[in-house]
Parts: C-alpha cells; structure tokens; sequence
C-alpha cells in the first residue's frame, strides 16, 4: 500500500497548487479518491464521523443493480436465441448478451463522465459520483439493438440538461436515467416501441417478432407469457428490466442497507396493485384486464420503482412526502399504461411526473410543520393576553 | 413525582476509552485562563488589564452590549498574558495563580431572600454566566426572566461526564442552586434524570422531575424541553449545566464564587481515563499526562465530547463549561479503497453499508473525515438522529441561505448547533450541520436578537 500511495504522491505533484496541471486537479482528485480515502481530518463541527460517504453509497447501489444486469446479460443471448432457432448453452446466452451490452455501459459511462470532468473542472469543485449509478442505469433501461451513438446523444442530454443545468448532481430535479429514456423515446420514436428493437438482432434477422407484453395487450393481442416467466424475466423488453426476481435481490440490498427508502417502494406497489384492482373490476379492455399482480411484473415497473423511485435526490425527501410520492408513482403507472395505450413506458413517466411534484409534496408535508408550529405560538399569545 | 418521556429516534456511540467512576484531585495548574469564544454571542470588553492583580471572583471582562454580563477570574493571580488573534480579538486571557484573594459577598438569609436580590447577587458575583438563555444559548439577561428552567442530569454524548457521579458529594449545594432558582420563577425547576438512574435526585424539593428514556441526543435540553415545555416565538428559558447549578448553589450558601469543575477525561489512548477534581480554565497538561501520549501532537484534544466538542491543544485550558475532555487519535492516514462497502467494518457507522452495527462491543474512533464533503444527496437520515418534530434538512437548507423568515418558522428558536452533533457525525455527504446552524443562529441573534 505505501509504494502505491508513494507512486500517486508523485504523480499528484504537477496537480497541486502551483503545478502545471493545477486546473485539472478535480479529475485527477476523482482518480485519487477511488483510490485512497483522503487523509483529510475533521476541521470544524463533529471531530468524529461515520465511515460512510457517497462513494460508498453509490457503490451499494451498483452492487445491487448486478443481478439484475447479469441476468439481463443472460436474457438478451436467450431471447436471440430462442427467437432464432439456434440451440445455446448458458454461457453463450450470457456471452452474446456481455457482447450486445458491455459496448452500451462503455459508451454511457465515457461520454456521461466526460461530461462530469469537463464540469468538474470548470466549475472547480470534485466530481460528484452519482453518475457511476446513472451510468450504469441508463444502458440497463434502453432496448438491446439501439445504435451507440443514439445512446451517447441520450447520455449527453441527460447529463447536461436533466442534471448539470441545475448545478449538478443532488440539484436536479428530475432522475437523470429516466430522463435519458425519455428522451430517446421522444427523439427515436421509430427505435424505441414497435416489436423489432426488444430482441437482440431482430432488425437484421427476419422472422424475429419480439413484441412486449405491453404492446401486445395495447395491441388487444393474447399475452403468451406465463406469471412465472414475467416474475423471472424471460420475456423480451430492455436490457436488464425484465427480471423481478433480481430486482428484488437488489431491492433486498437497498433495503436491508438503508441506501433505498423502503418506503417510496412499498407505497409505489401499494398504489399500483390499488388501481390494478379497480381496473380488473371494470375490465372493459385487455389492458384493464390484465391481472393487477400481473401489471406489477412487466413493463420494467418493479426496476422502475425500486432503482428509478428512489433516488432520493428527485424523489420526495420527507418522510410522509415519501409514502404520497411512491403511492402517486404507483398510481400513475398505471392509469398512463392503461389509458394512454401509446405509452406503455407507464413507469418512465409516472416517475419523471412525480419527480416534479415531489417538492410540491414536501412543500405541503413542510408546511403542515410550520403552520402546527405557527398555532403552537399563537396559543400561546392568546393565552397571555 | 416524576413523569417519563421516551424519546425515540438517536443512537449512542459506544466509544473505548470512557472515563471510569474514579475521582482524582488534579494537581494545581500554574497558570489558568479565559476564552471569550467560549460565551456565544459574547464580545468581551476587558476590565483588566497585563500585570493586574486579580482576586477570585472578581470580573474580568464584561460583554459590550450588556455590562451585567461579566465573566469572573476563576483563581486569585495576576493577568500575565491577553493573547490576541487577527483583529485583535481575545483568544485568552492567561492567569498566573498567586495570593489568596477572594472576592466575599454577604448573602441574607435564603428564606426571606427577593427576587430582586437573588437577581443582583447573580450578575454580581458572575454567577450568571452558569445561566444560559433559549433561543440561542447565550448567557441569561437578569431583564427578563424565564418562563421555565432546565437542567438535566441526563447526558447520553460519547465520552459525557456521568453529572450523578460529579453531583455525589455536592446535593447539598445542588438543592440550594435549585431552591434559589425556582425562587426566581415561583414554579418548579424541570429536572431530567436517566430513566435508569439509581441516584437520590427524587428526593430534591422544587423539582419537576422527568425521567427520560432514549439515546443521544436525548441528553440535549434542547430536546427535553421541546417534550416537556416547548420554546415558543418571543419566549424564552433558561438552562443550566448540573455542575453550575451547584456551583450556584455553593455561592449563595458561602458568598464565594465557586469554579469548581470535575471533568471527565476520555480517550481509547489513556492508560487510565477517569474524573478529575479542578477549576474552570485550568491548564489542560494538569489533566493529562504527556507520557500517557505517545506524542501529544498524534492526539486532538478536545474541550466537550466528541461530537460537538471544540478543538483545543495540549498548551490550552479547560474551557467554561466543559464538564468533559476527550482525547482521541488524528485521523490523518490514506485508507486504500476504505470506500468500499463491507470492507473496514471497524471504522464506526450506523450505516448498514458497514458490518460496523453488527460487531457490539466499544468503538475506537479518530478524527478522519472518511470521505469528502459532497452535495446533499441522501435524504431521510438526518432525522433518523434528530428527534423533534423539525425537519433538520430543510432547517439547515434555510440557514445556508441565510433566509430568516423560513430559519424561524421551521424551528431555529428551539435549537442550538451540538444538537445537530449526530447529524455531523451520520451524514453521507459529510455537511457541517454544526456550523451551519450556528451561523443561522448568529444571524438571527443579530438580526431578531
């Protein structure tokens, strides 16, 4: 450990104050810290603090999203494979998927960090590590098939205007990854629905039809997918979304860690089952008949609610604003999914819509705070006059 | 009678190194002194000046916005030293102990004794400066009293002096500092104590007692008082130290300035950490032993618990009111990849990202950052150690700004910066939540008063 720290003393000279390369210092600080947690002690307010930081809480949160990439990496060889008739093994499945996906995370991460240097050093502050989780998250919600480049115009305008138009990561308003899918899906209509960009390679080989779920059933079409299968992930959609059952191990994670509010989670499934319900007791179309429990395993909604709701910098930051927030994310999944059959990225957009009333929420969980406080001191005027 | 309050919400830092419940009389510091920093909100203006000879008790600067703030020389001696910073501002002022003069005050008998009276001998013998006021925690002004008055004997900091212990042998001046005080208001002193506390607090007279149940911060007044009396807009109350009330109590049974202190030294470095038995402002080197200290310079010294304590070095002096000492080692090493989740799990943290929670037994710390600060990102845990019904964030946001109106309305009056000492410790971004409500605090003392 000594010969490397001896080895990054030397190479941190022409980055100190006064070097050469003074003006880079937030980069090379960025490497530094990855590296070494700083020897900086304590100069003002608790002489003590906890061992953790937001390294090692956006670190967490990777950890937690690697079933679920890694079975994304599985599926997306399974569903080539399936669809093509082609016999495979496990490892192939996992290969051909590490193939399609490693190149996306390559590109998000290069031109989404890019971006967060140039800002670091400009603005001369550390580069914040948010967007280690971002990412990650972005290739992991986009179709398999999508060209590169329309990934790094996503990556960058969800970079610069979704978070550093607004100061920077723990300012933004809305979830940066969301954003990104938001925008492809706005921008690239024609690449981001249909049923020929869910499966690996279904533009270039014919006879593929990798429809999902959603579609089928905007489509008033007969859904071939068991309950287990969507629980478990076989059925096409993005890249590492479809499997509940590893979201839920990430989910276990950020829970028993604390890093991801439980309750945005539970609410958020609380509120989507509540109108699940109500529209399978209508059931005027598919869509509306479509099992409530069922509803909660497609459409990438558990990824969406359990790495996507809580991000606790778009999210609501009260306590009670958490319960309203996840409830209303839920809620609005749902109805977008059913009634705006066009959109059946329901949880995308329920989450951007709730990500800009989450400060209303607070405002008024806020506000019923002050005004309780407000009428504690007026009861006491009242009392002594 | 008593009443329980269980305050939920806060956690104890179990750390190594706790002062046993074993009391030592230290010996005599040569020279002893002052720090004006210690009054918030206090400018000093000097009354004396290098070379005066100066009694015990006797005034040695007063504030300059209100004369009858004066804080006395807690030893007979001559002023050898007023050591001066930028600006000329006062960092100490240096006692050099000599003579035995003692400044007396004649006390009438206490059943008879006014209001008036107790008020005057107060600011007199600078026993006031014992008195601290809500909001704020600055010294009592004797213009106005208080609708009610707090001391706890209930202390639940890391490293904090065990005030039961410290009180053993002082309940009789403590009932005196009691009786003289409710006096003042004609109700009741509010009195805390631990909800497992063995000692003979329940038979003081003039006591409202409460016994409370839950982990730091719940020793801070701060969150008593919003349980038991909370702080209205335009109100005010006092609190006091358990120490000082006895301290008060002494001089209004022998008409003596009392500085009395007995400190609790801590530290995971000390041979044998205990209690000693001193005076306010004596020299730190009379408390610990350098040869304890591998050396001195590897150790902060700190004046208070950890958590909201104020760095001093081993040259200084105990401060005003500190009733605890801590020492604990600097931080200042590399940790390779210490950021890692699951990996150095006996660095403290109440996150569960650390197996940290898991392994009980007493923690060593060191005064390492552990990361860098960042912006505000995680959300929820600042109120995990805050238990009150303010929301910490939004508060601290509002002093950040400097934005007054919202500072009031979401509760700056009813707190003050140690009790945001947990939320220093947990926070994931590493925000100084201390200095940012104290300057939030300065600000509305300046701008509301």
């Amino acid at each position: 450990m000594d010969f490397i720290r001896k080895q990054v003393d030397v190479l941190k000279k022409p980055f100190t104050k006064g070097g050469k390369l003074e003006k880079l210092y937030p980069a090379f600080n960025a490497f530094e810290t990855m590296l070494f947690v700083p020897d900086h002690t304590t100069s003002k307010g608790s002489h003590i603090r906890d061992g953790v930081d937001l390294k090692r809480t956006m670190i967490t949160v990777i950890i937690a999203l690697v079933p679920a990439l890694f079975y994304g990496m599985y599926n997306t060889g399974y569903q080539y494979f399936i669809q093509t008739n082609i016999e495979f093994t496990f490892l192939d499945a996992v290969l051909h998927g590490a193939y399609k996906i490693f190149p996306m995370i390559a590109v998000s991460y290069a031109v989404g960090l890019a971006i967060e240097f140039a800002f670091a050093v400009y603005r001369n502050h550390p580069v914040n590590e948010g967007y280690l989780v971002t990412g990650l998250l972005i290739p992991m919600i986009m179709p398999i098939d999508m060209p590169l480049w329309m990934l790094a115009i996503s990556v960058v305008f969800a970079v610069l205007i979704a978070k550093e138009a607004f100061g920077g990561t723990g300012m933004n308003i809305l979830n940066p990854a969301l954003t990104a899918r938001a925008f492809a899906f706005f921008a690239y209509p024609t690449f981001m629905s249909g049923d020929k960009v869910w499966v690996s390679e279904a533009t270039n080989v014919d006879g593929i039809s990798g429809e999902t779920i959603l579609g089928t059933l905007a489509a008033n079409g007969e859904v071939a997918y068991s309950s287990a299968s969507m629980f478990m992930g076989s059925i096409p959609g993005s890249v590492a979304e479809t499997s509940v059952f590893f979201v839920l191990i990430g989910a276990l994670l950020l829970i028993i860690t604390g890093v991801g509010s439980w309750r945005i989670m539970l609410s958020g499934v609380i509120g989507a089952s509540v109108v699940g319900i109500l529209f399978n007791l209508w059931g005027a179309n598919s869509l509306m008949s479509f099992e409530w429990y069922n509803h909660l395993l497609v459409g990438g909604f558990a990824f969406g609610i359990v790495f996507m709701a809580t991000d606790p910098v778009s999210a609501a930051q009260t306590t009670k604003g958490k319960w309203i927030y996840g409830f209303l994310v839920g809620v609005f999944c749902i109805l977008i999914r059913v009634f705006n059959p066009a959109y059946p990225e329901g949880v995308m957009l329920a989450i951007l819509l709730m990500n800009v009333f989450a400060p209303l929420i607070d405002h008024y969980v806020i506000e019923s705070n002050v005004s309780m406080r407000r009428k504690r001191w007026q009861g006491v005027k009242l009392n002594t006059t | 009678m008593s009443t329980d309050i269980s305050i939920r919400n806060g956690a104890n830092l179990n750390l190594k190194g706790l002062a046993s419940m074993d009391l030592e009389v230290a010996k005599k510091s040569l020279n002893y002194a002052l720090n004006p920093d210690d009054f918030f909100g206090l400018t000093p203006r000097m009354l004396v000046k290098e070379g005066d000879q100066v009694s015990l008790g006797q005034p040695i600067f007063h504030d300059k916005s209100d004369e009858s703030i004066k804080i006395a020389s807690p030893v007979s001696g001559k002023i050898i030293e007023i050591v001066r910073g930028a600006k000329r501002k006062i960092l100490n002022i240096i006692i050099k102990r000599e003579g035995d003069r003692i400044v007396n005050f004649k006390i009438p008998a206490l059943s008879n004794i006014g209001k008036d009276k107790i008020l005057e001998l107060l600011v007199e013998s600078c026993s006031l400066a014992f008195i601290r006021q809500r909001p704020y925690n600055i010294i009592a002004r004797p213009d106005r009293l208080p609708k009610s008055i707090f001391v706890s004997i209930h202390s639940t900091a890391p490293y904090a002096a065990d005030y039961a212990f410290i009180l053993k042998n002082r309940m009789d001046e403590f009932q005196t500092g009691v009786d003289v005080m409710s006096r003042l208001i004609d109700k009741p002193i509010n009195l805390s104590i631990s909800h497992n506390c063995e000692s003979d607090f329940t038979s003081l007279q003039n006591v409202d007692i409460y016994k409370i149940k839950g982990a730091h911060p719940s020793g801070n007044e701060s969150f008593q008082i919003n349980r038991i009396d909370p702080l209205n807009s335009g109100e005010i109350v006092w609190v006091i130290k358990p120490e000082d009330l006895a301290n008060i109590g002494s001089f209004f049974k022998t008409g003596i300035y009392n500085p009395k202190r007995i400190v609790a030294v801590s530290g995971d470095s000390l041979k044998y950490p205990k209690y000693f038995d001193t005076v306010i402002g004596s020299s730190i080197s009379t408390l610990v032993d350098s040869k304890q200290l591998s050396n001195a310079e590897d150790y902060r010294f700190i004046n208070g618990d950890p958590l909201s304590g104020t760095k001093v070095q081993y040259s200084d002096f105990l401060g005003f009111y500190n009733n605890t000492l801590s020492v604990i080692k600097e931080g200042n090493q590399f940790r390779m990849l210490g950021w890692l989740p699951f990996l150095y799990n006996s660095v403290p943290s109440f996150s569960k990202t650390s197996f940290s929670w898991l392994l009980g037994g007493e923690k060593r710390v060191n005064t390492n950052l552990n990361g860098e600060e960042r912006a505000i990102v995680v959300t929820g845990e600042m109120e995990k150690y805050f238990p009150m019904d303010i929301f910490p964030m939004q508060l601290i946001k509002a002093c950040m700004r400097g934005d007054i109106e919202k500072m009031e309305s979401l509760g700056i009056y009813e707190v003050v910066p140690e009790d945001f000492g947990l939320v220093d410790f947990s926070c994931t971004s590493k925000i100084e939540a201390q200095e940012i409500v104290k300057s939030g605090i300065q600000i509305m003392l300046k701008e509301v008063g």
